[in-house]
């Protein structure tokens, strides 16, 4: 039993008799107040700011959806897509379930990409937030990772040629890459062995993973408090009992207001649910519908939606973009070593360059395509350092920053859109751009975020 | 700290992430391909000393349609009179293993090996190897016709320009064990 704490609540009743007897055995009370009751939020969080408790909810969705599809679905290659359309067209409500896990998928995907660009509005993820965006960028990793897996499942013919172009792309990896391919497949194609472990991963193993990071993400966010549209430090100022003084706690006034955007963005998701599912082919593709069939190949594979910007920066990496790639990486060097003072960071940085482009014109297209896509993600990571402003928030960033996010958002969603089309060489070269965009956004920003003007922040928040 | 301790703490430490990748061992080694799998998917071998001159053989691999074709030394010059018709002539694009990456698609210009289905929508082309054959367009030197789609190859695989199947048809990894004997699923070394 806990040490004698005073009781919390009265003793004269048995409601109180009971809580005190849980808060003496367990820490509930304790953490209601810190977590909820008496965590002090920014006054000012806005629009912006559902995101978060909406991710939550999605994930909510597809935990329950999920647990009850799993209750009907068969993970059998010979099977598989006959027990998905004995949901649809047989489970009592089974239709409806796996429309709100469908539809939940891409949900949650819009829902993390708004959450990740208030961070990129506000500068969530700069000192001393830089664990909750790692957190979170490792949520992202696992969303992506547990999306994939779960898009074989269906066993239709993107199911099945997504996945295997998809695993393919690790055999692109020399040397070890075509046995790692065979690994993870457990066969030399795609099959059932390959949708049996897919299964496993994403019914148990991921989700395990994304709760055990998620509470990760809320823990680090709790310790160092919630960031705010300008980017204050609210803890800066604090009264006499130690409470922010622009702070306000999280229940009921933020709980309330996160209901109302639960609400909003439930009324939105029932009327895709019921009206437009497959969301014109975006959420569920057409030739999903269609059961996998390992002789015949899709004229166009295309991913989700939520995959395409990365697959198109994949497609564009062509052999013919490489000499500009390499003249990319080395005047990114030459910055970089002009600005590290240490002598040995600037051998290290010029050494690394030099590999990159050798490795450029030694390795396949293909090899580097794969890589990109993968920087593409992790390039995330880094942003807590890549930013160099003094200032955190939009609000007080100068014209660069500005412009940089707005083209780095112009291009996410060109790529984006050209991912879902078939290539031709007019849409690579536009792709090309795109990815030069994307990753001068990250790259560019330790200069740009320094030269930038910036407005003085001011102490308290206001509107 | 006491020095024993530390020492004491460290050896630990080894001995039991020692243990736990030993211990991983198994549950990686369960994602390897199963003795039954690895026999489904094993290289198959195929004897060609019977083929004829301009006879295609078929052979499974993988569940897949693997053809085997002689070509005689008149289809092999009636390829080349097509050769700009052709949307990849000099097998540019991957779909061939690089000792295979060549104007006859092959190691022995005589022996095709190639998978038959369709880069289009997979169906299983036809052979049609009578150059001037009335059926086909003008001018036609032998090939493949796609029944589906009407997709046009010539005796190597090679897809004609303009033609719904997007690529050539694909030349699967083989070597040749002797003179008579390929075998399809594994690579020529050293090419």
């Amino acid at each position: 039993m806990a040490e004698a704490r005073a009781p919390a609540y009265d003793s004269s009743s048995w409601f109180g008799r009971t809580l005190n007897w849980i808060d003496d055995r367990f820490p509930m009370t304790v953490l209601w107040k810190t977590q909820v009751a008496e965590y002090y939020a920014p006054k000012t969080m806005n629009f912006w700011y559902f995101f978060g408790s909406l991710a939550l909810l999605a994930l909510v969705i597809q935990i329950v959806t999920g647990i009850f599809l799993t209750m009907h679905y068969k993970p059998d290659a010979s099977i598989a897509f006959a027990s998905v359309e004995y949901i649809m067209r047989e489970v009592p409500w089974g239709w409806l379930i796996r429309y709100m896990h469908s539809t939940g998928a891409s949900a949650f995907f819009i829902v993390v990409y708004l959450h990740m660009f208030r961070a990129l509005l506000y500068g969530s993820y700069r000192k001393p937030r830089e664990l909750t965006w790692i957190f979170g960028c490792l949520i992202f990793l696992a969303l992506m990772a547990e999306a994939f897996f779960g898009y074989l499942l269906p066993w239709g013919q993107m199911s099945y040629w997504g996945a295997q172009v998809i695993v393919n792309l690790f055999g692109a990896i020399p040397f070890i890459g075509e046995d790692l391919a065979i690994w993870i497949r457990g066969d030399y194609v795609i099959s059932d062995a390959t949708l049996n472990r897919f299964f496993a991963m994403h019914v148990i193993a991921i989700p395990l993973v994304l709760v055990g990071l998620i509470l990760a993400h809320l823990i680090a966010l709790h310790e160092t408090g919630s960031n705010n549209p300008q980017g204050i430090e609210i803890k800066k100022h604090k009264d006499a009992n130690g409470v922010p003084l622009d702070g306000i706690p999280f229940h009921p006034y933020y709980t309330v207001k996160d209901i109302f955007g639960a609400m909003v963005f439930l009324l939105v998701f029932a009327i895709i649910m019921f009206f437009a599912p497959e969301m014109g082919g975006y959420f569920l593709e057409y030739n999903n519908f269609i059961p996998a069939d390992p002789l015949k190949t899709p004229p166009h594979i295309a991913p989700v939606w939520y995959f395409t910007p990365y697959y198109s920066i994949l497609r564009a990496t062509t052999d013919s973009i490489m000499p500009v790639m390499a003249v990319a990486v080395a005047a990114l060097a030459v910055m970089t070593i002009l600005r590290v003072r240490s002598a040995r960071w600037k051998g290290a940085v010029a050494l690394g360059a030099l590999v990159v482009i050798a490795g450029f014109f030694a390795l396949d297209a293909k090899v580097w395509g794969v890589v990109l896509m993968g920087a593409s993600v992790l390039v995330f990571f880094a942003m807590p350092w890549l930013d160099q402003a003094p200032v955190k928030s939009i609000r007080y960033r100068g014209p660069l920053y500005k412009t940089a996010l707005t083209l780095f958002v112009v291009a996410f969603v060109v790529l984006g859109y050209l991912g879902v089309l078939a290539p031709t060489p007019g849409r690579t070269l536009v792709a090309q751009v795109g990815m030069f965009v994307y990753f001068a956004f990250f790259l560019l920003m330790p200069w740009y975020s320094r030269w930038d003007s910036h407005k003085p922040v001011p102490e308290r928040v206001s509107k | 700290m006491n020095a024993t301790r530390r020492n004491l703490i460290i050896g630990t430490c080894v001995a039991g992430g020692a243990a736990a990748a030993v211990a991983a061992w198994p549950f990686l080694e369960s994602w390897s391909p199963s003795e039954r799998a690895k026999a489904a998917g094993a290289p198959v071998e195929a004897d060609v000393s019977r083929l004829g001159p301009g006879q295609l053989m078929i052979v499974e691999w993988r569940g897949k349609p693997v053809w085997i074709i002689r070509r005689t030394k008149a289809m092999l010059d009636d390829m080349a009179k097509v050769r700009d018709q052709l949307l990849d002539p000099e097998s540019r694009r991957p779909n061939q293993p690089p000792y295979a990456a060549n104007e006859t698609r092959s190691i022995n210009p005589e022996l095709l090996v190639v998978v038959g289905i369709c880069t289009h929508l997979g169906c299983s082309p036809t052979d049609k190897f009578a150059a001037g054959d009335p059926t086909m367009p003008a001018g036609w030197q032998g090939g493949f016709l796609c029944p589906c789609h009407g997709s046009l190859f010539d005796l190597a695989g090679r897809v004609y320009k303009n033609m719904p199947a997007p690529d050539n048809l694909i030349v699967p990894p083989h070597r040749f064990a002797s003179g008579t004997t390929v075998v399809i699923g594994e690579d020529t070394k050293g090419a």
